[in-house]
């Protein structure tokens, strides 16, 4: 139940503060999520979902010191 | 999938293998927290393959099997009574309780339902009007700030047929406890890297000074634990403790603060009894101030009571990583998934379960 999964937003459904959400894809199937967490996330933005809500915006520039750290192994 | 397929690549897996085995000069010992990590670590092969050169033990970061037996007595009792809808999440219907599990309860009459989202438990409350709604809220530190919203917007919308049975527990505190044990081995930490992303790091490098062990925040993808281990073994030959945030793409030093707010408005940090590892001080969330109305076990009034029947469930050790699954005397034998003896064989994320879907071929 712990399962968080990482999806693209797709639209933002609603605007009221308390409960903003969005349409975000999981690799081919859609669901609703709540934004409330992380209402600066933006249709484009990948988020991390928990249990129907987002908790993290994925954030591009700290993804790639992976690959920093696999290629500085080489 | 972005964020996904570039983290399961095999010759990024095999690197780092081959990188962990050429780095480490004596055989380590390092636990992963998380449940999650563990199925990904046994379902990847990682264990194996770098068995003889990093012993990895599996944590009790499975919300569903620490959960004690009297919160499942209590939601199971509930149930039962006339009017009533129980809500949970899908892996905590399956675990017993010192009897029954909520599943059992439902086939034999009673209103228990799966839940996707904690908001789905305040709809089914909106509407129905004329029963009581209670949901069983299990967690660690990620689900807190998604369990605490409907409780949240029931106090804002005065819902008043919604109720939760609260059993939310933390993960620093069981570190804390693990590492204080005297027969602890662990020299060094991967740390859940979704609890962090809701809390940050703070109690970490608290834990990190106070016990000089290095602690690594990590994703959980193949690529993702494996660095992790790499990044602990550095630290491990350096000689050197700390805290290094492996999963930086969505784990921030502050964590999330909105989540964290929420979750200090509507709970307050408590003692909590950990399923086969007893009584943590500080471990757990409960309702705090006037979110206490929404208190189910006070609303119906149900007594815990001490487990009737205690069994020969090893979870205790296994959640402590003292003792391997497949070391368990009952594994395999008496205890498979579809006959648990404890809940770490019932639980997609419990470390028994791991074992037994994944590698049961290599440990016999
Ligand atoms: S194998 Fe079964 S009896 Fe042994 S610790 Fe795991 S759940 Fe308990």
């Amino acid at each position: 139940m712990c399962l968080a999964i990482p999806g693209k937003i797709i639209t933002i459904n609603n605007h009221d503060h308390l409960i903003k959400t969005a349409m975000v894809d999981f690799d081919g199937i859609t669901k609703e999520v709540n934004l409330t967490y992380v209402p600066e996330a933006e249709p484009g933005d990948y988020v991390i979902v928990h249990v129907g809500f987002a908790i993290s915006k994925l954030d591009e520039e700290a993804a790639k010191l992976t690959f920093s750290y696999l290629k500085e192994m080489e | 999938m972005k964020y996904l397929s570039e983290y399961r690549h095999p010759d990024a897996i095999k690197g780092l293998v081959s990188n962990i085995k050429h780095s480490a000069s004596s055989p380590w010992t390092i636990m992963e927290i998380c449940g999650g990590q563990t199925h990904n670590i046994v379902k990847a092969g990682i264990d194996q393959a770098l068995s003889g050169t990093i012993d990895l033990v599996h944590g009790p970061g499975c919300p569903v099997c620490v959960t004690p037996e009297a919160k499942i007595d209590a939601a199971i009792s509930i149930s039962q009574l006339d009017k009533v809808i129980v809500c949970s999440y899908g892996d905590m219907l399956r675990v017993p309780g010192s009897g029954q599990s909520l599943l059992q309860a439902k086939t034999d009459g009673a209103d228990v339902r799966i839940i996707y989202s904690p908001m789905d438990a305040l709809e089914i409350a909106r509407k129905n009007p004329h029963k009581e709604v209670v949901f069983f809220a299990v967690g660690f530190e990620t689900t807190a700030p998604a369990n605490a919203m409907p409780i949240y917007l029931a106090d804002k919308e005065a819902i008043g047929n919604f109720s939760v049975i609260v059993s939310h527990v933390l993960v620093p505190p069981a570190m804390r406890a693990i590492l204080s044990n005297r027969d602890c081995k662990i020299q060094g930490f991967l740390a859940a890297g979704h609890v962090c992303t809701v809390t940050g790091l703070e109690e970490y490098h608290e834990l990190a000074q106070e016990f000089s062990i290095p602690i690594v925040v990590t994703g959980f993808e193949p690529v993702d634990i494996l660095e992790g281990i790499s990044r602990c073994v550095n630290m491990l030959e350096s000689k050197t403790c700390g805290v290094h945030n492996q999963y930086a793409r969505s784990v921030r030093e502050n964590g999330n603060a909105s989540a964290r707010k929420m979750i200090a408005e509507v709970f307050a940090v408590t003692d909590m009894d950990w399923r086969g590892m007893g009584m943590i001080p500080g471990s757990g969330l409960a309702l705090k101030g006037p979110y206490s109305r929404f208190d189910a076990e006070a609303r119906f009034n149900t007594q815990s009571r001490p487990p009737s029947n205690v069994s020969d469930c090893h979870a205790g050790e296994v959640l402590q990583g003292l003792l391997k699954p497949s070391a368990c005397p009952h594994f395999a034998r008496t205890c498979h998934p579809e006959t648990p003896l404890g809940a770490p064989m019932v639980s997609a994320e419990g470390a028994c379960s791991a074992f037994y879907q994944y590698s049961r071929r290599s440990s016999h």
